[in-house]
């Protein structure tokens, strides 16, 4: 059952750091600090507009996290908001918490006239393409490629 | 990528199912809303049966029914029943040694585009395709799009 109306989205505070790190399933355990205090210094206490830290909370606990920013002229493509960190709480998802997220991003985005938001996501990770799919991203036209470096 | 008439075929019949999971619609009911045979739809459905993506309801007022999870299944799941979505080259049986490298060097390109086809196809839910095509249709007075 979708529980929108209980879903709080905001800023990060410096506050959050642990409990992100908590959420996050990416990467191997003893990098995470570290990796999230450089996040934070940049996202958080950076305090700059097109770097966008987000939180939601259900029942004033931490169940998610969205980060994104602006980045420009890359190989020539006009700005455009990158999404690069998505996490939700195993027990909290499926009740719209990303959804919720990625609205206000998106339109935190817009409010910087930012008309395009993109990401990158592994392809064996279904569930988070999935999630950016049923909110309508679709293939764009930066093609991502990478080689082992002999 | 071409995607045969069973792909299709089953594409329409359990989207259309899945667009309400409690109603019950027969091979007929489908093939006709879709302008298609319902001889081919027949066969199809045995096959989501099979797979356990379709009930099939027997009695008055029988049919078919959507059993799988519309928000997990993906349009891969159900194409993969009936086609292996892989490129062919079409190699000569007795060609020359010389051409292996090139033909070697093809087939690593040709699974390159199947790899990313089916990952694009693998990552729309039934859900998320139902959404798109109830907007295409509302945009489009109800006529479904062909592009």
């Amino acid at each position: 059952m979708k529980t929108r109306e209980s879903i709080a989205i905001r800023s990060a505070l410096p506050s959050d750091l642990d409990i992100i790190i908590a959420l996050d399933e990416v990467g191997p355990e003893e990098e995470k600090p570290s990796y999230w205090r450089g996040i934070f210094d940049h996202y958080v206490k950076g305090g700059k507009k097109d770097r966008i830290f987000l939180v939601a909370e259900t029942d004033g606990e931490v169940v998610g996290f969205i980060v994104g920013e602006v980045r420009a002229w890359e190989f020539g493509s006009p700005p455009c908001g990158w999404v690069f960190a998505l996490g939700v709480s195993p027990k909290s998802r499926g009740k719209g918490v990303g959804q919720r997220m990625f609205e206000e991003i998106c339109r935190r985005l817009k409010q910087g006239n930012i008309a395009t938001v993109r990401t990158m996501v592994d392809r064996n990770n279904k569930e988070t393409l999935s999630f950016f799919r049923s909110q309508g991203l679709r293939t764009g036209r930066y093609i991502e490629l990478e080689k082992e470096i002999d | 990528m071409k995607l045969n008439k069973g792909s299709l075929f089953a594409l329409f019949a359990v989207l259309e199912l899945a667009s309400d999971s409690r109603r019950q619609l027969s091979t007929t009911d489908i093939a006709e809303k879709y302008g298609i045979s319902s001889h081919h739809l027949a066969k199809v459905m045995r096959h989501l049966v099979h797979a356990g993506l379709v009930q099939a309801v027997r009695g008055v007022g029988g049919g078919y029914r959507f059993a799988g999870n519309v928000s997990r299944t993906t349009l891969l799941d159900v194409i993969q029943l009936f086609e292996m979505l892989e490129s062919e080259l079409d190699v000569p049986n007795h060609g020359s040694k010389a051409g292996d490298p090139i033909v070697a060097e093809l087939k690593s390109i040709t699974r390159e585009i199947d790899e990313l086809t089916k990952a694009v196809l693998d990552t729309i839910t039934l859900e998320t395709a139902l959404k798109s095509t109830r907007k295409r249709s509302a945009t489009a007075g109800d006529i479904p799009s062909r592009d």
